[in-house]
């Protein structure tokens, strides 16, 4: 049994279990100590100083990373606390760029949310020298602008420990400090994933993603195009968030219809491409299995995982299933069974992705995800991006009327929608792959052991004769930990489903951001995937190779799967990177 | 043993290292090999006397004859009269500051800077060749590790450490044998025992003179700290700006190794001690534990937030303790001599000895050890002999960047941890630099900060920004742009900065500025109020002006280099005051002492 605590915070009596820390303790006895640094589980550093409390100690303590200890008088309310919490913030205002009317974070700042909370009077209070610095903006996922950040290292703490990237950390020091890649080096030419999980740990407007928005308000305004929209599964687990939609509320009715009130010719979904992706990674994993191909095989869907194996674990792209993500390939289809259907010329279609992902303005920029010289994806937005868009529509989304997405490549079963939360390609895999397999009807199409919030899952599946070893890590950390043990031969799998982000698609870099204090308070990644998972629960069919519009098209076009045309349009290829360009 | 009857004593500290000494060295070599005497008398190079303003230092035994400021020039002289004749070189004899006094008659401890001085940490500097281990071993070297081991139990040489009442000499003055038992408490297969010799403090010297003069006490030091703690390994982290220091210490580990005094089996028993060094890079902060420890490790040298303290948690995630390269100079001795003889040296509470670095508008330069309750009076009037050129003393900061300036009028204040600290300064790792009366008060402080600001790590709000908007306060108060108001909010920032940083960096960087707005306050506001700087120090508060005694000689008029001085010749000439940019260059041309600053 866990050794409990008692201890006393602001006079109120608390048992907690040994160490926790006094932040977390004084949030049981109802007290929220102001913190900007800490983030739950991903940066505790004591670097900040806002959630200083006194224990009668020298000097005050930092509760994100004081342990609590048996009979302990915390204080966290005094005026010489208060008082300091307030300079410490004042101090930050005083290097900070404070236009916060066009900020990207206005609004859902923590730095201005603290402000309103402590109740600052003057924001030039200590007005001194500020450090100007030029805006990062090269890299096609993630502007860095230094000019807000307020040094909390949070976004360092995700780079490093969460993803084991690690491009950007503190340069120069004392006041010149600040966060970059090394050798002033942008971080477009670092070995960036472009995952964004920065963008989502900070506080602030210092890391946002590059914006499409212009460019797909261009096309909605171009006459001549045909302008066409797909949103990943994540999607509609989170965007209601952006409009005050409780979290872990589906939102895929009022999504469709806020996406044909902005003016797209057709509203596809990523659903149904993520079906089509189960029968092509589904059909290619069998075929490795019998033919004694590359194993474990590891899913490809997700384009920071992408590019962090070909640039730390090189050696692992001949596991790398050779599939097009699903958006891809859904691009890919749209551009050539779609226009062959509706009789439009694929140069005149345009494809817009809205996704929960700032890797993927990355990957439709591949040069080797495109056919006929027309890229696959033409414009990528984020799941907050669209959010921004509706508003400036002025569409009312909250009491928008729940709308179905446009026929065939709309049409879409659970085993799609799973796609967003972590486990759920592999889940969506073995409900197809069990099936072909065996000839026989799954009894129960819920694989839970692969669901779940665990940085590594794993499971042996029984199909047919054979015991399929699978494992499913979500984060680059947990892939790369993985891949060692697989690497030094202490694990054998047979398939592998990595995603970019802890969690998966539905806490993405591009998803609406989460503050600290909510993170305290609950877990996303659950809430998230909770909702995606009731969806699937709750669709008619839940094996993709139960849609029958994906039937209908190996039927009319691609004839099967892992055919020679569904190589050309829906199987890609890959590029070791160097970790250093210069 | 072959034996002289003469021993010359070169000091190869630092300080006389780079004033040449290593030149005599060779003089003293080449004349007496020249002159027959190299079978009779033998030089050597020793540790720091100490006496750095009188360096190049060269004594020479069995008289004790003391020379300052020798030239290769005037090794000849030495050798053929001293040394050959015996009749002792009257103009190179060290000449007492104070008393005037020639000490020609004298040895050595009759001087007055070394009269008051007590050495226990610095018993060989100066007196042993600090590469040869021979020599330390005949000053009682590694006997104290001797009887650790084979006499000792690890509790037993804890609980003498603990009862000597040594505190760490660092600067926050810990004790010693507390830390030590809280590492041994911690139970961990690997542990490690770190020597913190990553001195930072401007002007401060004591750490890279005691590795430098005695490199062996430290190591006996660490091995008997591994095995009083259950530690094998030990870590040296000092800076690679000392140069000497490191080249000693490197030599030091060799020879420990070939007598078998660090390895396995130490002296028959089953301890095993081996030590690494680690070079700092000269970060500030990296003197601080936790980043030093980052450091020593390869990372950024921040520092983290304690607890986990480094007895549970520290180098490589493991139980360590550090302490400072001082404190270990005292644990050989403590083990010899015991803690009652520790005890009986110094205060209650500030047991043994301390030592200083003398700096700034002193005479006697240099470093000094003298025995805890010491009034400060007694080592900066008669150690230190006083502010030079007649000057008036002002103040003394001690504990550098981190400590607090002592006013004139709290001069009699025994040299004690508690003490200082009660009036605002700290006893800090032991620099000592004193202002006289031409120092602005201000822009000492100003100073300071500028100092920390500067090592400020940048991990922490208060410290980084914090630091940095006090510096611009003071800034534009030595600029004459102070407004009302400052003083308060320097005292507001200081005071939330002291609550609210992370490590003893900041915390304690605000300590100048209190300290200075505490004792001399009168100065703040002469510069804010009256636009005026007392010590006529500030440039921007300062006006150059001519008095009756100029005798019209156009001297003055004809070097300023704005045109801003005017008159007839043989008439007393007049500044104007806008042109004037304050260079000074008028009052360095003036013959007959008319221009003054006001």
């Amino acid at each position: 049994m866990e050794k409990l605590v008692k201890l006393t915070i602001d006079g109120v009596s608390v048992e907690v279990p040994a160490g926790t820390t006094v932040l977390e303790a004084a949030k049981k006895a109802g007290i929220n100590i102001p913190t900007l640094c800490y983030l739950k589980d991903i940066n505790q550093i004591g670097a900040c100083r806002m959630c200083i409390v006194d224990t009668g100690a020298r000097a005050f303590g930092a509760a994100c990373v004081l342990p609590v200890s048996e009979g302990m008088n915390v204080k966290t309310n005094t005026p010489k606390l208060r008082a300091a919490r307030k300079i410490n913030l004042e101090l930050l205002l005083s290097n900070h760029d404070k236009r916060c009317l066009d900020c990207a974070r206005n609004q859902k700042c923590e730095l201005q949310q603290m402000c309103i909370d402590l109740g600052v009077e003057d924001v030039d209070k200590f007005k001194g020298k500020i450090n100007e610095y030029d805006i990062d903006d090269l890299s096609p996922s993630i502007v860095r602008n230094n000019n807000k950040c307020i040094l909390c290292r949070r976004c360092v703490a995700a780079c490093n420990n969460t993803q084991a990237v690690g491009v950007i950390g503190p340069m120069g020091r004392g006041f010149k400090t600040q966060i970059r890649s090394p050798w002033d080096q942008p971080l477009n030419d670092v070995a960036c994933i472009n995952c964004g999980q920065c963008i989502a740990a900070c506080p602030t407007g210092a890391l946002y993603e590059k914006d499409s928005t212009k460019a797909v308000w261009n096309l909605l305004a171009d006459e001549t195009k045909h302008v066409v929209v797909q949103p990943a599964p994540a999607v509609r687990a989170a965007l209601g968030e952006e409009f005050g939609i409780p979290m872990g509320t589906s939102v895929t009715g009022k999504l469709a219809a806020a996406l044909r009130r902005l003016g797209f010719e057709k509203v596809f979904d990523t659903d149904w491409g993520a079906d089509l992706t189960i029968l092509e990674e589904g059909t290619e994993f069998i075929g490795r299995l019998t033919n004694k191909g590359v194993l474990p095989m590891i899913t490809s869907c997700s384009p920071g995982w992408i590019k962090f194996c070909e640039t730390y674990y090189p050696d692992f792209i001949p596991n790398l299933s050779s599939c097009k993500s699903p958006h891809e390939m859904e691009g890919a289809m749209i551009k050539s069974y779609w226009a062959e259907k509706e009789g439009i010329d694929p140069k005149d279609i345009r494809v817009v992705s809205v996704m929960p992902c700032t890797a993927k303005k990355f990957e439709a920029k591949r040069p080797e995800l495109s056919h006929n010289g027309m890229p696959d994806v033409d414009e990528v937005i984020t799941t907050r991006e669209l959010a921004r868009m509706i508003k400036e529509a002025g569409i009312d989304f909250v009491n928008l009327p729940d709308e179905d997405f446009d026929p065939v490549l709309g049409e879409s079963t659970g085993a799609g929608v799973i796609f967003g939360a972590t486990g759920g390609v592999m889940e969506a895999a073995l409900r197809t792959v069990y099936e072909k397999v065996t000839g026989e009807t799954l009894k129960d199409v819920n694989f839970t052991a692969v669901r779940g919030t665990e940085g590594i899952k794993e499971a042996t599946v029984k199909v047919g004769d054979l015991d399929v070893n699978v494992a499913v890590a979500h984060g680059t950390a947990n892939a790369a930990k993985l891949l060692d043990s697989v690497r030094s031969g202490e694990k054998t799998y047979h398939f592998i489903e990595v995603m970019g982000c802890p969690g998966g698609c539905v806490t993405g870099g591009g998803q609406p951001i989460v503050s600290a204090q909510k993170r305290m308070e609950c877990d996303p990644k659950q809430l998230r995937a909770a909702a995606l998972y009731n969806e699937d629960a709750n669709k008619p069919e839940r094996k993709s190779h139960d849609n029958p519009s994906i039937m209908a098209l190996y039927k009319d076009y691609l004839g099967e799967p892992n055919s020679h045309l569904a190589h050309e349009l829906l199987h890609t290829t890959y590029t070791k990177r160097p970790k250093y360009t210069k | 043993m072959e034996l002289y009857r003469s021993h010359v004593l070169v000091c190869g500290g630092t300080g006389c290292t780079s004033s040449g000494s290593p030149k005599l060295i060779e003089r003293f070599e080449e004349q007496l090999k020249e002159k027959g005497l190299d079978k009779e008398v033998k030089v050597i190079r020793t540790g720091c006397f100490g006496l750095c303003e009188a360096g190049p230092v060269v004594i020479v035994y069995p008289e004790g004859t003391f020379y300052s400021r020798v030239k290769v020039e005037d090794v000849d002289e030495i050798v053929s009269e001293h040394l050959l004749k015996g009749r002792k070189v009257q103009r190179l004899v060290y000449v007492d500051h104070k008393t005037h006094e020639n000490s020609v008659q004298k040895s050595l401890s009759e001087i007055g800077f070394y009269k008051q001085q007590m050495r226990v940490a610095l018993r060989n500097c100066g007196v042993i060749d600090p590469e040869n281990i021979d020599e330390y071993i005949a000053f009682d070297g590694y006997k104290a590790l001797a009887k650790a081991l084979t006499e000792m139990t690890p509790e037993q040489v804890i609980d003498e450490v603990l009862k000597s009442g040594l505190r760490g000499r660092g600067g926050a003055g810990f004790p010693t044998g507390k830390k030590w038992q809280f590492a041994r408490a911690s139970q961990a297969d690997q542990k490690y025992f770190v020597c913190n010799a990553d001195e930072g403090d401007p002007g401060a010297f004591m750490d890279r003179s005691l590795l430098e003069g005695d490199p062996h006490a430290i190591l006996e030091a660490m091995a008997i700290g591994g095995y009083a703690i259950g530690a094998n390994e030990g870590w040296i982290y000092v800076r690679a700006e000392y140069p000497i220091a490191v080249k000693r210490l490197e030599k030091a580990i060799e020879q420990a190794h070939e007598y078998g005094l660090l390895g396995n089996n130490i002296f028959g028993t089953d301890f095993n001690f081996d030590i690494h060094i680690r070079l700092g890079a000269g970060a500030f902060v990296c003197g601080e534990e936790t980043a030093l420890m980052a450091s020593i490790e390869g990372k950024r040298g921040e520092p983290k937030p304690k607890p986990p303290f480094p007895a549970v948690k520290g180098l490589f995630e493991s139980p360590t303790n550090i302490n400072n390269v001082e404190t270990l100079g005292n644990i050989a001795q403590i083990i010899l001599k015991g803690a009652d003889w520790f005890r009986s040296i110094g205060t209650e509470r500030s047991t043994g000895t301390k030592v200083f670095a003398l700096g700034g508008k002193i005479n006697n330069t240099g470093l000094v050890e003298v025995p805890m309750g010491i009034p400060l009076r007694t080592i900066i009037e008669d150690i230190g002999g006083g502010c030079p050129n007649g000057k008036k003393f002002k103040a003394v900061q001690t504990g550098g960047p981190s400590g607090g300036c002592i006013p004139a009028q709290l001069l009699d204040t025994p040299v004690e941890y508690d003490t200082l600290t009660a009036i605002g300064a700290m006893m800090g790792s032991g620099g000592m630099i004193v202002m006289d009366e031409d120092n602005c008060m201000v822009d000492i402080a100003r100073f300071f900060l500028d100092f920390t600001v500067d090592e400020s790590c940048g991990k922490c709000t208060p410290c980084r920004i914090g630091t940095r908007r006090m510096l611009e306060i003071l800034e534009r108060i030595t600029q004459g742009k102070g407004e009302e108001g400052d003083i308060e909010k320097l005292q507001e920032l200081a005071e939330s900065i002291k609550n609210s940083a992370l490590c003893g960096l900041g915390q304690t960087a605000p300590n100048p500025v209190l300290s200075t707005i505490k004792y001399f306050r009168d100065e703040y506001e002469a510069h804010i109020r009256e636009k005026r700087c007392p010590a006529h120090h500030c440039q921007a508060l300062l006006n150059y002006e001519i008095t009756d005694a100029c005798r019209g000689c156009t001297a003055c008029a004809r070097k300023c280099p704005v045109n801003a001085i005017t008159g007839t010749v043989k008439e007393r000439h007049v500044i104007d005051q806008s042109k004037c940019i304050k260079c000074g260059s008028c009052i360095a041309t003036c013959k007959f002492g008319a221009i003054v600053k006001k």
